[in-house]
């Protein structure tokens, strides 16, 4: 994996010495379904105040818990993406606890017998290497309510829509060394699930969110006393969150004092973390098993269902890029990060070019996607139609500038490629007696220049320019400057 | 095992009863003497014997992903001490 | 058909004839018991009465049963035990907290009764939150048992939870009742009031809907003044309930069916461990004749051994309460229920809506409860109580290996008097000693009125089953009440208070 040069790349400088920072993810992803976790109401988002509620999310007296399947399959299936061991006979626990958002003093969760237990994620870095993260279960969980507390100063107001949704929650084992591999961790996971459309990784609408624990140690020493950053609710904030922490722990132990066992918010207007007020009573949860639920029983043969269904996968999908389409691990990586990207460029790239795909996709689309805010889902020119200007660069209809204009227009303007250069008369100059009018005209024009190029070769490329003006950007650059050469006498390159 | 006042009111603060000082003493005898009781089960000979999670012989049941509940926010609070537009009231929670 | 002089007099079996002969209207059935129940307020057997309700329900049964579309209870007025969710009628649990609690949902179990067309007379008192076995700990005051001892004024309990069921029934307020039984509380009332009470299998009737205490013990069942009666409440009482998880995937079958059978060849147990130390009580003597009907009727009496009897009690205090801890978190004052005025902050709103709104044995089971699973306790009371659990379950297991129904006293002696036992929680847990160890076993079991003691209170037996074996535990039941012929009733003293 990565080699010591990489590790020490990855410690910190304090003021004595070198520090490593240990770090373990505890992420929360909603479960994409139609209903709750055990009760039949919708787990949509975005709904009316309360208007999504089960008499049994609201924890009635005498209401009940009963599973739903799908919530179920949708575990299993995340537990089979995270390449981790299925256990076929898991319990459900009571965490009891008091809060508002928490109507029956407890949540079902699951403490010593999750459903899924140790899987891995690779992780791809940014210079190709490839990390792997232990994953030490994954869980299935009730999520709480909401409260608002900006309404009026003294009331917070309790909606419980999203009591009750199901919640996979995965533990990752401490296997990070850095912010660097704790954003990818998190992006890798949340592609996974995507891919497996088991969650919709949605940070800013909380569907997805992470808690991280960050400690210290000088390297080859024990673990040091972690902190808890709950709720980073956005990628951009990982590393930062996890940089000021490590940092803030190193200066208070070079400082002479030791890290309290804390949970910290992270406070992205100020990128620093901060003490939680209310979480410092440390909580019994007394777990026990939920008397309302039996054990869960899963059959192998369900689970074998569900893995013969899966979709191809990041890992398997960057494997077979490369291996396919020959492009670089990195290239590869960042396509499959997402897997409408890779889609987008697999119906790109298909039956042309690979890396010229890659490039265009890289230079000219997410470019333009950047800059008008949009993603890959919602991009304004097709797939299809950025494969078929391509090919008209490769058919030699057009030249490599022209492409990009067919695209601004056909970006703004929508329209199929052919036509949008059939009706603008785009099409590449490539009658060489053209080319040659235009080479003669420009000479005519610049006697001087053409006594310049016998002692400087290089004013070439200018005449190039000028004869491509001449033609108003449509000749065949190639053809232009082979003429040129023959015309003026210079030799061709290499 | 005997509890004593201190742990009294931790207890009674993880069950969110508030006790007043007077009734913290009965707390401490009554359960003392309901706890010596039950301390006879630690003559049981419990060895390899497994916890009865539940007197059920069967598959735990299993619904179908289909919306049947919600809607009814007018019901939820019709019990509530006090609502405001369909949410619960509750003090101000310092997070 | 002869009529009673009263139509309270009817069983409810023979109620459901007379209706259906026409010889009596709902209404008519119905106003009676109304009556009844207005003129027994001395009895305190009822938190909620519904008149209004009753007599509506009467008059759409009335037109069923005259267009010959009677359904299994129609017209036939009962009692619901505070403790079951009614739509639209106010529902306690004998508690404080829930004081103003308007469900707005039907429990499966009284849902099933309204669709066999039964009517509903009221909700009954019961102990708070069905904790308790004298209906002492209720917020609304205690029952009083419709039972004297000869020649006393003095007021004895009805035993609990259900004990204004138990009340009920035997004042005749109602033709019958539902109860809920978790550690004794449909089968000791029962026997303090003399009447049959049937705690079914766990996981036969449905528990959703139904306020809960204890999880993996709470059951359901019928509280009648006979057998039959019983039988008839059960079948319709019981269903396979979707909304309930631990609803048992077994069928309903007609449980009045072979009720008359008789015990021929069947093989009658009889645990070494219920019997009392030291000289015979009046219980015992009961017990012992007993035995001696069920040998005559030709069944084969087999001595067996439940040798973790002793350790149930304890077992029971530790795992009820436990489960109960966690289910009473939600009564919080958040969503419903009281709520403590001029509160703080959340803290305050939780602390002092709970210190207000649960009684003083709520309270401290609650405690208890939290006390057992918290951290460093779990595994040497909870965990451990759960093994001897187990252990239990096995005892009865390995005993029907070798007979068909046990045969056991119900309660350890008769009512007693109001306040005897509430100053220590200990002595109070002991009137569940032969109930208890059924629920953590899961089984079926019934208690039938056989006989008074010398003070002219009542006595019961009790038979256990084999999980869902009902039909058999009635048709036992059925042989010990014919040979008892129990034919006393109550002085219905409370009529001249």
């Amino acid at each position: 994996m990565s080699t010591s040069a990489e590790q020490s790349s990855k410690l910190i400088r304090g003021a004595e010495g070198d520090w490593e920072v240990v770090i373990g993810m505890e992420v929360h992803a909603q479960i994409l379904s139609k209903a709750k976790l055990f009760s039949g109401a919708s787990a949509s988002f975005g709904a009316e105040p309360n208007a999504q509620v089960s008499f049994i999310d609201a924890a009635m007296p005498g209401m009940l818990p009963v599973i739903n399947r799908y919530c179920v399959e949708q575990a299993i299936r995340t537990g089979l993406g995270l390449r981790a061991k299925i256990n076929y006979n898991s319990l459900f626990d009571r965490k009891n606890y008091f809060y508002p958002d928490l109507p029956a003093g407890y949540q079902i969760s699951q403490y010593k017998n999750p459903i899924v237990g140790e899987g891995e994620v690779l992780l791809d870095l940014p210079r190709g290497q490839t990390v792997k993260v232990g994953i030490e279960r994954l869980h299935l969980e009730q999520d709480a309510g909401k409260s608002l507390h900006d309404q009026r100063p003294d009331h917070s107001y309790v909606d419980l829509n999203r009591a009750g949704v199901a919640l996979m929650e995965i533990v990752s084992r401490p296997d990070m060394r850095s912010s660097e591999e704790a954003a990818a961790f998190l992006k890798k996971l949340r592609a996974i699930v995507r891919y497996l459309g088991t969650c919709d990784g949605n940070m800013e609408e909380g569907s997805m969110r992470a808690d991280v624990n960050v400690s210290v140690r000088r390297p080859g020493a024990p673990l040091g006393t972690r902190c808890e950053i709950k709720n980073v609710n956005s990628m951009r904030f990982i590393a930062q969150a996890v940089e000021y922490e490590a940092r803030r722990q190193v200066d208070v132990i070079e400082e002479g004092g030791s890290v309290a066992l804390e949970t910290r918010l992270f406070d992205a207007r100020v990128g620093e973390t901060r003490p939680m007020r209310s979480k410092e009573e440390a909580h019994d949860y007394r777990y026990f098993p939920d008397p309302d639920l039996l054990p869960l029983v899963i059959e192998e043969s369900w689970v074998a269902e569900i893995a013969s269904g899966l979709p191809e996968l990041p890992d398997d999908k960057k494997a077979r890029f490369m291996r396919d389409y020959g492009i670089s691990a990195y290239d590869a990586g960042v396509l499959v990060g997402d897997r409408e990207l890779a889609d987008y460029y697999e119906e790109l790239a298909n039956g042309i070019d690979a890396k010229q795909a890659v490039n265009w996709l890289n230079n000219e689309i997410l470019g333009r996607l950047n800059r008008d805010g949009h993603t890959i889902s919602d991009c304004p020119v097709s797939a299809t139609s950025n494969n078929t200007i391509l090919r008209l660069v490769t058919e030699g209809l057009i030249s490599g500038k022209i492409a990009k204009d067919v695209l601004d227009i056909a970006w703004t303007a929508g329209g199929d490629p052919r036509t949008i250069v059939a009706d603008r008369g785009l099409a590449q100059v490539t009658d060489t007696d053209a080319i040659e009018k235009a080479i003669g005209t420009v000479i005519a024009s610049n006697p001087g220049k053409v006594e310049e190029l016998k002692s400087k070769p290089n004013l070439l490329g200018w005449f190039v320019g000028q004869v491509m003006r001449e033609t108003g950007g449509k000749a065949n650059p190639q053809s232009v400057n082979t003429l040129l050469r023959a015309r003026l006498g210079v030799p061709a390159e290499g | 095992m005997s509890v004593d006042k201190k742990t009294v009111r931790h207890i009674a603060r993880l069950a969110r009863i508030a006790l007043k000082d007077e009734q913290v003493e009965p707390m401490v005898n009554e359960p003392n003497n309901i706890l010596a009781w039950v301390q006879q089960l630690e003559e049981v000979d419990v060895a390899g014997v497994p916890p009865l999670t539940s007197v059920v012989e069967q598959r735990l049941k299993m619904r179908d992903d289909v919306v049947t509940e919600g809607g009814q926010a007018d019901a939820l609070m019709a019990n509530a001490p006090q609502s405001e537009e369909n949410f619960f009231v509750v003090p101000r929670v310092v997070e | 058909m002869a009529l009673p002089s009263s139509p309270t007099d009817f069983t409810l079996a023979e109620a459901r004839d007379a209706l259906r002969a026409r010889a009596i209207s709902s209404t008519e059935l119905t106003s009676a018991f109304v009556s009844q129940v207005a003129a027994a307020r001395p009895l305190n057997a009822f938190i909620t009465e519904t008149p209004e309700r009753a007599l509506e329900m009467a008059a759409a049964s009335d037109v069923r049963l005259s267009a010959g579309e009677a359904r299994p209870l129609e017209g036939l007025p009962l009692a619901i035990k505070d403790l079951f969710c009614t739509r639209g009628v106010r529902t306690t649990a004998a508690s404080r907290i829930l004081d103003n609690f308007v469900p707005p949902y039907e429990s499966t179990v009284t849902q099933n009764l309204w669709d066999a067309g039964a009517v509903l007379l009221g909700k009954t008192n019961m102990d708070e939150f069905a904790m308790g076995s004298s209906n002492e700990t209720s917020h609304f005051n205690p029952v009083v048992n419709p039972w004297r001892a000869r020649n006393s004024n003095q007021s004895v309990v009805p035993g609990g939870s259900s004990g204004g069921s138990a009340a009920a029934v035997a004042g005749r307020l109602c033709l019958g009742a539902t109860g809920t039984d978790t550690g004794g509380s449909i089968r000791q009332p029962a026997a303090l009031t003399g009447v049959v009470g049937l705690k079914p299998t766990y996981g036969r009737c449905s528990r959703w809907g139904i306020v809960a205490f204890a999880s993996s013990l709470d059951q359901a069942g019928p509280m009648a003044r006979t057998v039959r009666d019983a039988a008839i409440l059960l079948r319709a009482m019981a269903s396979v309930d979707p909304k309930d998880s631990t609803s048992v995937d077994v069928p309903v079958p007609d449980y009045e069916h072979e009720i008359e059978a008789g015990v021929k060849g069947l093989r009658v147990g009889v645990p070494k461990e219920y019997r009392s130390d030291g000289a015979p009580s009046e219980i015992d003597r009961l017990w012992t004749k007993g035995i001696g009907w069920m040998r005559s009727e030709g069944a084969e009496i087999v001595d067996i051994s439940l040798p973790h009897t002793k350790y149930a009690l304890p077992a029971y205090y530790i795992v009820a309460p436990a489960e109960a801890s966690s289910n009473l978190a939600r009564y919080d004052g958040v969503r419903y229920g009281h709520r403590a005025a001029d509160v703080r902050d959340v803290s305050d709103l939780y602390e002092r809506s709970r210190a207000e709104g649960f009684g003083a044995e709520v309270r401290r089971r609650v405690l208890i409860g939290c006390y057992v699973l918290s951290a460093g306790y779990y595994d040497a009371y909870y965990v451990r109580a759960q093994k001897v659990r187990t252990l239990i379950a096995r005892d009865f297991v390995k005993a029907f290996e070798r007979c068909d129904v046990l045969l056991t006293p119900s309660t350890p002696g008769p009512a007693f008097a109001l306040g005897e036992k509430t100053a220590d929680p200990v002595s109070m847990y002991l009137n569940d000693v032969f109930t208890v160890p059924v629920n953590l076993a899961g089984l079926p079991a019934v208690s039938v009125p056989a006989g008074l003691t010398t003070d002219g209170l009542p006595l019961g037996l009790q038979v256990i089953g084999k999980a869902f074996d009902e039909q058999l535990v009635l048709r036992v039941a059925r042989s010990i009440e014919r040979a008892a012929g129990f034919d006393a009733t109550p002085n219905a003293w409370w009529r001249a208070a």
